[in-house]
């Protein structure tokens, strides 16, 4: 009784799941420019292969299993936002373009604000 | 073979087509590009894809194995897309790839 319950919450899962890279991956080459490919790379993505590995851990039987199927989700869901975050700063900082429509752009103040008070310190520093 | 099996074979096949376009088109984007950041999040992406080929392809055999490549892959996914970022940032100026202009400096 209990395997074929198994059987068709993970076939759901798998399917769920494979549903989730796929729109990822439409969002990856639909969406017009870096930073909101990210978002669509990032949270589907992670999410698709998550529930994946879900799937693989409600069809095992043994324990042992289970645990790393969960810690393999644990560890996906904590790298991915990182991998994001430093990829998306990376890009920021080496001056690749936001899309034109953009309305609002946040960091830009922050970034050259930033630039300016090292250059005042830098110009501070030399002077005396 | 129950019909719970026969359910679980079935899914399993759908699985592996949907991951199999993703995979597609998510190449497709590493191919056109146009910039470096989105060849990386692409190969991000890619990572991802594989896992749930792993994770598929676990239930369809029953090998329990693949579950610590798929853990393997995952960390080496991370490390890779972490090392991309430090070099896209010390690549910094050099050149932004598709004329979008140059950095507002």
């Amino acid at each position: 009784m209990i395997d074929i319950i198994q059987n068709y919450i993970a076939g759901l899962l798998m399917i769920v799941g494979a549903a989730f890279a796929l729109v990822a991956s439409v969002g990856l080459l639909r969406l017009p420019d870096v930073y909101s490919r990210m978002h669509a790379a990032s949270k589907a993505g992670t999410l698709g292969s998550g529930v994946m590995l879900l799937a693989l851990a409600v069809v095992a039987d043994d324990i042992a299993i289970i645990t790393r199927a969960l810690a393999g989700i644990l560890f996906f869901l904590l790298t991915a936002p990182i991998a994001a975050h430093l990829l998306a700063k990376a890009a920021y900082a080496a001056g690749y373009q936001l899309w034109e429509s953009s309305v609002l752009d946040q960091m830009g103040v922050t970034v050259s604000n930033n630039k300016q008070d090292k250059e005042k310190l830098e110009t501070g520093n030399k002077s005396p | 073979m129950t019909s719970s099996e026969t359910f679980l074979n079935a899914t399993v096949l759908i699985a592996l087509v949907l991951l199999s376009l993703s995979f597609l088109v998510t190449v497709w984007r590493v191919v056109i590009g146009p910039t470096l950041p989105d060849r990386i999040l692409a190969l991000d992406m890619l990572v991802a894809v594989a896992l749930g080929f792993i994770a598929v392809i676990g239930i369809m055999t029953g090998y329990a194995l693949y579950l610590d490549i798929a853990i393997a892959l995952g960390l080496v996914g991370f490390l890779a897309t972490v090392a991309f970022a430090r070099f896209v940032m010390n690549r910094e100026g050099a050149e932004v790839d598709d004329a979008e202009g140059n950095a507002d400096d």
